[in-house]
This record gives structure tokens, C-alpha cells and sequence, in this order.
């Protein structure tokens, strides 16, 4: 991480406090006049960023991730609102003055000039002696694993290696935090996921905080460190990988991100700290979280892998519905069916190839389906 | 060059049997035809170019140069037989240097604002610069002259250039607007990104990525303004130009001078386009 930053900016870069957050959204709104209509793109955004954090913006397309994330850059000016870098207010300042740096979709790489020319763009708008834009640059492109092609000119290289040198060209800079806006969506899978390694490693090598911006549930999944799901311009969930999966806060989140089931029912009573849920009159739904009270309607969410299928009526504290096999796929890793239940849900059920590659049950089969209570959530509907 | 190489190709692996006409053979028939066409066009297209400049080595006698006598350098030898021709060429030249700054200038802000920006009277620039390039000459030239008339300006050197800068305006700023439409906005944000002001980034980024087309419609609007004859015919008044001499000319022959001085403009055309060509195809 030290071996890009140098003199004054090796000193600038101590002085950056832990506690001040790299980058501040505060209440930000971006509206658009179109045909005469205000239209909101971003909808009063508020989010933290912490320094040296992979923080993703993950979304459907149009949910105003790429516009909260141009915003930032300062391509965009919120219609309302403030964005803060390192605890400085910079909501009016232009891009070109903003310590932030940007990997664009497209690359935006400069065609008339070398990869050289291209990384060592930004450092000689900054006046850096010549001497210290040879190293750095010859440093980046090292890290990049470029070396050997300064010469070639960016159509004579192939999409991965346009977009190592974009990534290089942004982060020569030193800058305090990274944008990267769908950088890897214009890849193949396979370079995809090398890719998504490669910017994992990057990241850990120069400690600089990169904000991503995906609309590709797995790749925010691989690489953050925190992720705000975003939907019609707001955030529906900020949390780490393992809660938006594990603890979808709205339908929105349980649908976009993994396989869900959701069912709705009605709050029978309450026992030992879980809400009865009833759907039929056999079965039984347990769900975490308090404040629920008898009578009350609710939607809850269960992943598909925290179900367990079985031909038997299973004991204990558990979630229990009964339902019918209408489809059974046989995926591999996986067998996945699909269970009709008596009120006319459906419910998809994972169940692991592990020992025995023969499945549970068949089409047509009465099975029970049963999981623990905390996989239960109750969402907001 | 891909019409020679199929012929390899055919003729090494996939000699079709004697007597009997396979699809290949059918090919090779078509390659060959569409060959000697594009030949046909080439010499179609040149053949006058080709007559101008054997017509300068003429050894005529006459005052016509319309008939072969045999082969000359004498002519080159006396460019500056005929001062008025001479002065007519150098003014030709002026015009033409000074009308393609100007319309390059303004034809490319143009072509830039209108391959951006979205405003109001748009439409209406669109229209009118292709109406500036649809309306017939004798129209343009001859509603210039009134204009000038009733503004009482005297016509010459200057109501030439205003003129021909008019009617190249058009040509440049819609070669410019092609281009700018085909640019790829997020490089010139990587540039404001990177810490380049707007003025960098128009000279650094911007103008580069334009500059063929900057060209192309800077090249178009000194061939139009170097030949033009009925506008510049309206607007001179007591000014001669090179096409203006040579109409004068064709009534008691047109010496081979003309032809020489023909061959020259043209040479400085060609190579102004093979450098324009060389470096558009390393620039993108």
C-alpha cells in the first residue's frame, strides 16, 4: 500500500483520521425535468462510507445507483442535499478538483494516446515532476501486470487489458476513494470472475476505498465489504454480505438478491419469543421478532437452502408446511424442487448432492417441509 | 486485394473439373467482372484529371490546346507568361486560404454545439444549413449580389470570402457534428476526472479525437472555395480569380498554363488527403 504513495502525499495519507468517513452522502436528491414532469432519479440518499472500505451500490438498472455514484464524482449535482470526501463539504465542487477518481463502463480510455500517455494523464494535470510520473506510472503498471505494453494504443488491446488500464489510470492518482461504474459488465464470465479476484487484490494492495457499482447480485456478493441495495432511487438495505443474504430487510432485497420464498399469512399467537404464523390448517410457521401481535397480517422470507424436505413428519420447534412435489430439477450441486402448498403458495426447496445423489422425493410425492425459526424474517410488505 | 487472394485460393485447392460449371467458377467470373468495373469507374473519374495534366506538356502551337503536338517542358518555363493569370491564381489562393480558416473555425463550433447540446433553434440550424447546401448556386450567388447591392457594399476581395465562407459553412459543421455525435462522453469526463479544466480537456482530448473530421471539412471547404465559379462570378466585382480567368480564356483559347497551374492545385489537394487519411488511420 505505501509503494504508490509518496513524499507529500505519503504524509497527507497518515494525516487521513480512521474516524472521518471517506466519503458522506447526506440526504441527497437528484431530480431530472423531462417533458415537462420532475422526475426523481435519487430519492434522498444517506450513506457512510468508511476509509479503505469495498463498498458496493447494487441495483436494477435505472434504481439511480450510477447517478448517486456520478454525484460523488461530481459529474452530477445534487438537486438537494450534501456529498462530503474526508469530511469536506464538496457538493459544488467540479470534478476536476475532487480527490476521487473514476473506472468508467466504457473504460473512456484516451484513443489517440499509448497506455502511457493514458495512466500518466492525471499526474502530469497534477504538475508532477517527470522523474515521479516515470516511477509511479512504471509502479501502476506493474501492479496491473502491464509492463512491456506502454506503446500500445488502446485499441490494440484486448477488453481485460483496456480495463487494467483504466483501473491504472484512475489509481496513479493516489485518489482518496475509487468509483467503478460497472467496470466489468462489458467481460466474458470466465474474465469476469478473474477480474473480480484481481479488483479484490488490488483494493487490499493500495488500502484506497472503492465504491462499486453492480447491478450483478454475486459480484457485490464476492467483493464487498458492505452493500446498499438500492430500488427506485433508495436505499431498501445497507448491511455486509452475509445480512442483506441472510436478513433481507424488504421483499425487494429478498427477491433481487438469491432465491426467496415468501409467504404471507395471518399471526396466530405467540410462543416462546417466535410469532405463530398459519397458513393451512396443519402447518405451522415460526418467525423471529417481537413485536408482532395475534391477528396482525405478515409476509415472511426462507432461503431456499435452509429447508429440509422429508417424506416423514419432522418433530420439534420448527417451521412445518405440508405440500405436494411439482417439479423436481436436478441441477449438480443440487437438487431443486418446487412444492405446492395447500393455500396455493409455492415454495422452491435446495437440497444438497452430498451423499446420496438419489432425490428425496418424486412428482406427485405429500412431503413435509420444515426449517428453523430464525430463518424466518418477517418483512416489511 | 481480397478479389486477387480468393483467386489463389481457387486456384490451388479447389480446381473445379473440366466441363462442368460449378459455383466456384461462377465466382470467379463475378470477381473478375466487378474488377474490370471498378476499373471502369477509376478511369471514368480521372480521365479529365489524367487529359489536364498531359495537356500542360503539350507542345501546341496554337492558341487552342485541344490537339497533341508532342511533348514539352517549355510551358513550366513560362508560368508567369500571363500576369493577370498569375495574379488571378494568388488571389484564388488567398480567398481560399483565408475563407477555409474562417469556415473551419466557425464550422466546427458549430458541428460541435450541434452534435451536444440540445437548444432551442436547432431544428431551424439544421434546416437551414442543409438549404444552404440544396439551393442552387445561380439562387445563392445571385441573391448575395442584391444583398450586397442594397447594403451598398462594394463587391470584391472581402464579398468573395463572406461568400464562399456561407456557402462552406455547411459542409465543415456537419463533418464536424458526425464526428462529435460518434464520441464516446465519458472520455471526456475521464479527462475533467483525472483533473484536466474544460479548456484542457477540449485541447487535449476533445480536439484530438476531432481533428480528422476538423480536416476533412477544412479540405471540402478549400476545394469548393479554390473552383468556385458562379457565386464568385456575382460576388467579385473588380476581382479576377483562377476559374474566373480561365472562363475569360476559353473565348480565345485557354493557354497550357492553366493546365500546369490545374496540376499543381490538384497535387496539393492529393497530398494534403493521402496526410489527412495517414493520420486519421493511426489517430482511431
Amino acid at each position: 500500500m505505501t509503494e504508490i504513495q509518496v513524499g507529500t502525499e505519503a504524509a497527507d495519507a497518515a494525516s487521513r483520521s480512521p474516524q472521518t468517513p471517506a466519503i458522506e452522502l447526506d440526504e441527497v436528491v437528484k431530480e431530472y425535468v423531462s417533458h415537462g414532469e420532475v422526475v426523481q432519479a435519487v430519492k434522498g440518499v444517506t450513506l457512510t462510507i468508511a476509509e479503505g472500505e469495498f463498498f458496493s451500490l447494487l441495483g436494477p438498472s435505472g434504481c439511480g445507483k450510477t447517478t448517486t455514484m456520478r454525484m460523488i464524482a461530481g459529474f452530477e449535482d445534487p438537486s438537494r442535499g450534501n456529498v462530503r470526501l474526508h469530511g469536506q463539504d464538496v457538493t459544488n465542487v467540479p470534478p476536476n478538483r475532487r480527490d476521487v477518481n473514476m473506472v468508467f463502463q466504457s473504460y473512456a480510455l484516451f484513443p489517440h494516446m499509448n497506455v502511457w500517455e493514458n495512466v500518466a494523464f492525471g499526474l502530469r494535470r497534477k504538475k508532477v515532476a517527470e522523474a515521479e510520473i516515470k516511477r509511479r506510472v512504471g509502479e501502476i503498471l506493474e501492479i496491473v501486470d502491464l509492463t512491456g505494453r506502454e506503446k500500445r494504443r488502446p485499441r490494440e488491446m484486448s477488453g481485460g487489458q483496456q480495463q487494467r488500464v483504466a483501473l491504472a489510470r484512475a489509481l496513479v492518482n493516489n485518489p482518496r476513494a475509487l468509483l467503478l461504474d460497472e467496470p466489468l459488465g462489458a467481460l466474458d464470465l470466465k474474465l469476469r470472475q478473474a477480474m473480480q479476484i484481481e479488483l479484490k487484490r488490488i483494493q487490499r494492495e493500495v488500502g484506497i476505498t472503492f465504491v462499486y457499482v453492480t447491478h450483478d447480485q454475486s459480484e457485490a456478493l464476492t467483493m464487498s465489504d458492505r452493500i446498499a441495495v438500492m430500488n427506485d432511487g433508495m436505499v431498501e438495505q445497507l448491511g455486509t454480505p452475509r445480512e442483506i443474504y441472510e436478513r433481507p430487510a424488504t421483499a425487494f432485497v429478498a427477491g433481487f438478491i438469491g432465491t426467496s420464498n415468501l409467504l404471507s399469512g395471518t399471526v396466530d399467537c405467540l410462543r416462546s419469543g417466535f410469532a405463530v404464523l398459519r397458513l393451512g390448517d396443519e402447518d405451522q410457521v415460526l418467525a423471529e421478532g417481537g413485536s408482532f401481535s395475534a391477528g396482525e397480517p405478515i409476509a415472511i422470507t426462507v432461503r431456499p437452502e435452509k429447508i429440509g424436505i422429508s417424506t416423514e413428519e419432522p418433530t420439534g420447534d420448527l417451521s412445518i408446511v405440508r405440500g405436494i412435489v411439482s417439479e423436481v430439477v436436478y441441477l449438480g450441486l443440487y437438487n431443486s424442487y418446487t412444492v405446492s402448498l395447500a393455500q396455493g403458495a409455492e415454495v422452491t426447496v435446495f437440497q444438497q448432492n452430498a451423499l446420496d445423489s438419489t432425490s428425496t422425493a418424486e412428482r406427485g410425492d405429500a412431503v413435509w417441509l420444515s426449517w428453523r425459526p430464525q430463518h424466518s424474517y418477517a418483512i416489511g410488505s | 486485394m481480397s478479389i486477387s487472394e480468393s483467386d489463389v485460393v481457387n486456384g490451388v485447392d479447389a480446381g473445379p473439373p473440366a466441363g462442368r460449371r460449378s459455383p466456384l467458377n461462377t465466382r470467379r467470373l463475378g470477381d473478375r467482372l466487378l474488377r474490370v468495373y471498378v476499373w471502369l469507374i477509376i478511369a471514368w473519374l480521372f480521365l479529365p484529371i489524367a487529359v489536364m495534366i498531359v495537356f500542360g506538356f503539350n507542345d501546341t502551337q496554337s492558341k487552342s490546346n485541344v490537339t497533341w503536338q508532342g511533348f514539352t517542358l517549355k510551358w513550366w518555363g513560362r508560368l508567369d507568361e500571363y500576369p493577370e493569370l498569375v495574379a488571378a491564381v494568388l488571389n484564388s489562393l488567398k480567398i481560399a486560404v483565408l475563407a477555409t480558416v474562417i469556415t473551419t473555425v466557425i464550422g466546427t463550433l458549430m458541428g460541435l454545439a450541434l452534435g451536444r447540446y440540445r437548444f432551442r433553434g436547432q431544428g431551424a440550424t439544421n434546416l437551414v444549413m442543409f438549404a444552404a447546401i440544396a439551393s442552387p448556386e445561380l439562387v445563392m450567388g445571385a441573391s448575395l449580389l442584391s444583398l450586397f447591392i442594397s447594403a451598398g457594399v462594394q463587391t470584391g476581395f472581402a464579398t468573395v470570402v463572406i461568400a464562399h465562407v456561407l456557402f462552406s459553412l455547411s459542409f465543415v459543421a456537419i463533418t464536424v457534428r458526425a464526428r462529435v455525435i460518434g464520441l464516446d462522453r465519458s472520455i471526456e469526463e475521464a479527462a475533467r476526472d483525472l483533473g484536466a479544466s474544460t479548456w484542457t480537456t477540449f485541447w487535449r482530448i476533445t480536439f484530438p479525437m476531432i481533428l480528422p473530421g476538423v480536416v476533412s471539412g477544412a479540405l471540402l471547404a478549400f476545394a469548393l472555395s479554390i473552383d468556385d465559379f458562379v457565386i464568385t462570378q456575382f460576388t467579385s466585382g473588380a476581382t479576377q480569380t483562377f476559374p474566373l480567368w480561365i472562363w475569360g480564356a476559353t473565348r480565345i483559347g485557354v493557354p497550357p498554363q492553366v493546365n500546369i497551374l490545374g496540376t499543381l492545385i490538384f497535387a496539393i489537394g492529393v497530398v494534403i488527403a493521402v496526410v489527412n487519411t495517414v493520420n486519421g488511420r493511426r489517430r482511431t
